[in-house]
């Protein structure tokens, strides 16, 4: 590990400068995106490490993001607002005394989300693989079907909206770095080392003294409290959020992410994330009228999603394992033996 | 006497793998299950490493009953086991591999891995170096940091048993150590095995087919023929009984 450390250090810092001096180079459409991006970094290392390090299908991180997103919402907007905004039915009255700073705001979300997670972890593992992915995608949607139905708490399908903005680059950026060591930390320690045992071989791992549903229930606990935390943010950045925002949608979006990246590389989910989130938006000339050399094409509203998955499959044909593989950035510049 | 089995049956449906199976193990003593495919050895294997509930019967490892415990748990009672077919974790290097084995002697939470905190160092150092010790003692030094998967099939049973090592078993368990080895590597193994005993303070039971390598390693036999004991005690009396001979062995004279 203290291998790990120079580079690692030099990766932080050109990370950290990046943050400082990217106001001064992009505009607010471009600083949008990568507040986006930082978003989406933490969203997709946290669910790598559930379903890329400890290998365990869950289909679930839509949930968790929906819990994190409407409890730092609520907890950012203050009585008056929320008096103005609950038209369904009077807001219950804990949701009216949930007033807190940013910070607590988003711990308070990872907390609620690690809690649901362990009640969750129970059933949860007791089953392996296909099973596993079909019970948590249920869970995704019955946070929806609850965010719909209890007005008293997320005022229904209409959502919130008017979340004070009070998030920059430096937050998202910061917080991104923040998780990423964090996550870090867990996957280079014992605990990290036994959540890769159970992906690999997960009866020889108990074989070897491995509580794996202890491990499993770890893994999924950690990965929620992320994932809350980027729910929360996600609301601040986007100010609006509703039911709909948390579809089945976003979980295939950072399932792409992770896979394309390298199940269980925490570099290849930042990639991923650059390269998804990123990348769809750079295509999106492609959906308006394009001049090619003089010609002149019509509008394809769609195109762009032809063209981006047509590269998923061809980087899937070429990169089975997706682009990084199990391997970190510090594995390929580290001198072979 | 490190271990005791008391009358475990175990069956499955209506077929009775193991019936009415009464043995013990003395201290650093090189026991052998051996007898015909099917006999209920592998089965034995997994009643006392928790990964089976029998019927009925008890298992004792010295002097507490382990008959009930979860798998994961028993290996902290101090019994490790190898498999039939090598499980090694496909992902991980030899040196990693050993780590797992050597999870529960690192003493720090989950906290405190995630923040780093000094325990965490202290600890992770510790393991290091008895991972090293172990990879040295064994002659897999020049390995360590290769994919465990990608060496050759005789270093693969070394690195599992070193694995098993590394959780400081009392007993060990190894299932069929010598399969798929020629005569070279199986004597090997046997010294290796010896070293293993002496120098770890450890008990060995182990399944093998190799008659040739459980005469030359284990102080006695247990033979088994469709879940019933039908001989224990040394190897020598073993080959001539009768009926191990009709079970087992083959019998020459009317072949």
């Amino acid at each position: 590990m203290a291998k790990l450390n120079k580079n690692f250090i030099i990766y932080l810092l050109i990370s950290i400068a990046f943050i400082c001096i990217s106001p001064y180079v992009f505009e607010d459409y471009g600083m949008r995106i990568l507040n986006n991006i930082f978003i989406f970094i933490i969203l997709a290392v946290s669910y790598n490490l559930i379903n890329g390090i400890t290998g365990q299908l869950s289909l679930e991180p839509n949930g968790f993001v929906a819990i994190g997103a409407y409890v730092t919402a609520l907890a950012l907007l203050s009585e008056d607002m929320k008096w103005e905004l609950f038209q369904l039915e009077d807001p219950s009255p804990w949701v009216l005394g949930l007033n807190l700073d940013l910070i607590p705001a988003l711990l308070l979300s990872g907390v609620v989300a690690s809690a649901v997670a362990f009640v969750l972890a129970v059933p949860v593992f007791r089953v392996r693989g296909d099973y596993l992915a079909i019970v948590t995608l249920g869970f995704g949607f019955i946070i929806k079907v609850l965010a719909i139905n209890s007005p008293e708490v997320t005022n229904g399908s209409i959502g919130l909206n008017e979340i004070p903005s009070v998030i920059n680059v430096y937050w998202t950026g910061g917080i991104a770095i923040v998780t990423v060591i964090l996550i870090l930390n867990v996957v280079y320690s014992k605990y990290g080392r036994a959540m890769k045992a159970v992906r690999d071989d997960e009866d020889a791992a108990s074989a070897i003294g491995i509580d794996t549903f202890k491990i499993k229930t770890l893994a999924f606990i950690t990965s929620a409290f992320f994932e809350g935390i980027g729910g929360g943010l996600l609301a601040v950045l986007l100010t609006t959020i509703s039911p709909d925002l948390f579809t089945f949608f976003l979980t295939f979006q950072l399932l792409i992410i992770i896979v394309l990246g390298g199940l269980g590389s925490m570099s290849g989910a930042i990639i991923g994330t650059v390269l998804v989130i990123g990348g769809s938006e750079w295509l999106r000339f492609l959906d308006s009228s394009m001049n090619i050399f003089g010609y002149v094409t019509d509008a394809h509203p769609g195109l762009r999603m032809v063209v981006f998955s047509l590269v998923l499959i061809i980087v899937m044909l070429f990169a089975r394992e997706g682009i990084m593989g199990k391997k970190e950035f510090s594995d390929i510049f580290r001198k072979k033996k | 006497m490190i271990l005791e089995i008391k009358d475990i049956t175990k069956s499955f449906g209506g077929v009775v793998a193991i019936n009415d199976t009464t043995f013990h193990i003395n201290k650093n003593e090189i026991y052998g299950l051996i007898g015909p495919n099917g006999a209920g050895k592998t089965t034995m294997f997994n009643i006392i490493t928790g990964n089976y509930k029998p019927n009925s019967g008890k298992v004792i490892l010295d002097g507490k009953d382990i008959t009930n415990k979860k798998n994961y748990n028993i290996v902290k009672y101090g019994i490790a086991r190898t498999f039939q077919n090598i499980r090694l974790f496909s992902s991980m290097s030899v040196k990693e591999n050993i780590l797992i084995g050597l999870q529960n002697a690192a003493n720090y939470t989950y906290i405190e891995s995630i923040f780093r905190l000094p325990r965490f160092f202290s600890q992770e150092k510790k393991i290091a170096k008895r991972a090293d010790e172990i990879i040295e003692f064994l002659n897999l030094t020049e390995y360590k940091d290769e994919l465990a998967t990608s060496l050759s099939y005789g270093i693969q049973r070394k690195v599992e048993i070193a694995r098993a090592i590394a959780t400081n078993p009392k007993l060990l368990l190894l299932d069929e150590p010598a399969a798929g080895m020629n005569p070279n590597e199986t004597h090997d193994l046997a010294q290796l095995l010896f070293q293993i005993r002496d120098k770890f303070d450890i008990t060995i039971l182990l399944i093998e087919h190799d008659m040739k390598f459980v005469n030359h390693l284990c102080d006695r036999v247990m033979v088994l023929d469709y879940g019933k004991t039908i001989f224990e005690g040394h190897i020598e009396d073993a080959i001539k009984d009768e009926e191990v001979i009709k079970a087992y062995l083959g019998d020459f004279k009317h072949a």
